[in-house]
């Protein structure tokens, strides 16, 4: 048998799980992993400028292509600036590993140099973790690491490892384990029949029924079983925020995001819909508005692959376990026939349904509302621009606030892993890591950031990561000067009082841009905004920073009317509520 | 409502600590906590009561089902079962009071291991109410210091928590 030393076992234990690319930031107790990594060729790694952006980069690996995102950090504080993005991960349900290293093991808790109890910090946020404590273990701990990461409802898996277990002069006997089993974890592989039966009936009988499909969709890899399932039963479908892209966005039965920013459509239907059948979607605090009040005439179908989301704030009547994927291969043998017998009664009620919805939809809630005169650039149109450019085709990252928002409404995805966002977390400075682990995954595609002078600033030192690696990514800075989603609530809610939601002293970051050898272009009137997009997007070879100036009044509508509300009150503009 | 969980999780260092975070992380309320290894030394069985409703309850179940560690559980309270605390008292027993404290300690078939002559230590076991009731049935200014262990507690019948 091969002899090793716990750093070179740890590298040729990711090498066979099959892993590519490594992101990270070197450091005391990971020089001898470093050292084993300089020795070998076949996984590249990716030297961030800060560790935060590295499990971002891992993250947006992970969600553009499905395998695990792997990052490698440093004890202490090595560890702790990863805890962001392991929480960004963790509420997303990202399949990750991240490799600390710890202090050698004699020193654990002298409060040594560089020492932080990474288990303990990151147990809340973490599917699992494990502080390694002999080296023979390290090849079993990341097979079972990636295994808890990538089955299951997915997330992140922390491996602890003490430096002195990697010492170079101590070798083992190595052998990657090729599968694993524990008696403790065993997720759902299928659903349960009865309860797929019992959902099969009142997806027959239904007359008003509302698809509600989210990111489970995504992570389980289900979309072309939930287009079917859509398609065969014809009936109204929504994507959240996390979900977007599982059913095609510009597809007749899509009514477009629900929830806080959902469309009147999407909100209304979701209102009165006697049957809501939620697909790998956790009916979040920004779905629901006010849980009591939360559709209050539908029986809810509820199929999901763990437990804890069923019934957690919102009681299913028919809860199913199991893998989105086969599950609905399942529920869609039984309903070919179903569907085909359908009464005309049925047919009739659902053609109703439709028109009712056809109502809604006329509202049309996504127009842009804008003085002609003004050349004044309303924020949704530079996202509107974005999606003409790129023909609706391209990866896009966002980070969090106004537009997040705006990406999610005016973008339309057709494909799922082609939106990636921080939903669960909301985590500023998530978009441009995110958007380099996609570019790195894809080198070839055209993958945009879509951000704001706000959250760019939060990850900005990876400019200089971009030009490191060559990523040509495109960022699109939706800039109105001021911290718009902080700004649009306390214009909502606080009378105004902008308490430091604004954005003084910006750099110029075309310039910003130019120092670290990408381009940069600054749009500021509405004749501009297509062709330099344009422009920019042809540019294949380069990092290109399109600085949009935007209107700064601007706030996103519809928006969910809290508290007491339910899904079907919203403002529809500024002063207009339903 | 009062359950009593009785948890078998891997004898590992931190899964105990997964359990605590969780109850912490989620605002659940733990009453009582014992843990100890079973027969099998790879398992601990970790005995825990809170106050829950039916919904909190099926969370709570849910959610340490998922703690990758917890390998099987149970709530006891959905069944007939039996349940058991241990409480070490140490009494001020002088004079008049040494006989009395004596008296009701055999009522309540506690025993006394330990004995100084100015105390008594109690030994008492017994389900929750019934050490309530002992602490209630002394004059309070007599109790020095009370040690209650938690609550443990078995199936009744033939049902068994094991892998």
């Amino acid at each position: 048998m091969e002899k090793l030393s716990g750093a070179d076992m740890l590298i040729r234990a990711l090498q066979d799980e099959g892993v590519d690319h490594v992101f990270g930031y070197p450091g005391g107790a990971v020089l001898h992993i470093y050292d084993a990594v300089f020795r070998q060729d076949k996984i590249r790694h990716v030297l961030v400028r800060h560790e935060q952006a590295a499990t971002h980069m891992a993250d947006g690996y992970a969600r553009s292509t499905g395998r695990p995102g792997v990052v490698l950090v440093t004890s202490g504080p090595g560890a702790t600036n990863a805890i962001t993005g392991i929480a960004t991960a963790y509420m997303d349900s990202i399949p990750m590993v991240v490799i600390s290293g710890q202090v050698q093991s004699h020193l654990i808790g002298t409060d040594s140099f560089q020492e932080t109890d990474m288990v303990g910090v990151s147990r809340p946020i973490v599917k699992h973790s494990f502080l390694v404590r002999t080296a023979a273990e390290i090849p079993e701990t990341i097979k079972k690491a990636f295994y808890i990461a990538t089955s299951g409802r997915p997330g992140p898996v922390v491996v602890d490892i003490p430096k002195d277990l990697t010492d170079p002069t101590n070798l083992f006997d190595y052998s990657y384990p090729e599968t694993v089993t524990m008696r403790s974890y065993t997720p759902a592989t299928r659903g349960h029949t009865g309860q797929i039966k019992k959902a099969i009936k009142l997806l027959a009988k239904c007359e008003r029924p509302m698809i509600y499909a989210g990111g489970g969709v995504i992570q389980g890899d289900a979309s072309s079983q939930l287009i079917e399932l859509t398609r065969l039963l014809g009936f109204p479908i929504t994507n959240t925020l996390m979900g977007l892209g599982a059913f095609p966005g510009t597809d007749k039965q899509f009514l477009g995001m629900l929830g806080m920013h959902g469309t009147f459509e999407a909100n209304n239907a979701m209102h009165h819909s006697d049957l809501v059948f939620a697909i790998g979607a956790r009916f979040d605090d920004r779905i629901t508005n006010t849980v009591s009040k939360f559709c209050p005439y539908a029986e809810i179908i509820h199929l999901d692959i763990d437990p804890t989301s069923i019934s957690k704030t919102v009681t299913a009547d028919v809860p199913i376990v199991g893998p989105v994927d086969t599950v609905l291969d399942e529920m869609i043998e039984l309903l070919a026939p179903e569907v085909a017998e359908r009464s005309e009664k049925q047919q009739q009620m659902l053609a109703e349904w439709w028109e009712q919805i056809e109502g809604w939809r006329k509202q049309d809630c996504l127009a842009v509302i804008r003085d002609e005169s003004e050349d004044i650039i309303k924020p949704q149109e530079a996202v509107q621009a974005v999606y003409k450019v790129t023909e609706g085709k391209a990866f896009v990252t966002s980070d969090v606030g106004q537009h997040q928002m705006f990406a999610a409404q005016y973008y339309p995805f057709d494909e799922p892993r082609k939106w990636i966002n921080s939903g669960g977390l909301g985590t500023m400075g998530f978009g441009l890591p995110a958007a380099m682990g996609v570019q790195v995954a894809f080198p070839d595609e055209q993958v945009v950031c879509i951000t704001g002078e706000g959250s760019i600033q939060m990850n900005i030192q990876e400019l200089s990561t971009c030009s490191q690696y060559g990523l040509p990514i495109k960022i699109i800075n939706v800039n109105n000067r001021s911290l718009g989603m902080v700004k649009q609530w306390q214009d909502m809610q606080y009378e105004g009082r902008h308490s430091h939601s604004y954005m003084d002293s910006l750099p110029d970051f075309v310039k910003l841009v130019e120092s670290y050898g990408h381009v940069g272009f600054k749009i500021e009137s509405r004749d501009e905004l297509e062709p330099v997009m344009a422009q920019a997007m042809a540019i294949k070879d380069k990092l290109v920073f399109v600085d949009v100036m935007v209107d700064p009044s601007e706030h996103v509508y519809p928006m969910l009317i809290a508290p007491n509300g339910s899904m079907r009150d919203m403002w529809l503009r500024k002063g207009v509520r339903t | 409502m009062r359950r009593i969980i009785s948890v078998l999780i891997e004898n590992e260092p931190g899964a105990l600590s997964r359990v605590i975070g969780l109850f912490a992380q989620r605002n659940y309320n733990i009453e009582t906590l014992t843990v100890a290894p079973t027969e099998d030394p790879t398992l601990s069985r970790l005995t825990l009561s809170t106050l829950a409703s039916d919904e909190q309850v099926e969370q709570i179940t849910k959610q340490l089902n998922k703690l990758i560690e917890v390998v099987k559980l149970v709530d006891l309270t959905e069944g007939e079962h039996i349940e058991r605390e241990l409480m070490l008292i140490k009494l001020k027993a002088t004079g008049a009071q040494r006989a009395e404290v004596k008296r009701t300690s055999d009522i309540f078939r506690g025993q006394i291991v330990d004995v100084t002559q100015g105390t008594y230590t109690i030994q008492l076991s017994g389900t929750t109410e019934k050490l309530d009731a002992f602490l209630r049935a002394i004059p309070e200014s007599s109790v020095m210091e009370v040690v209650r262990s938690g609550v443990s507690g078995i199936s009744r019948g033939e049902k068994v928590l094991t892998t």
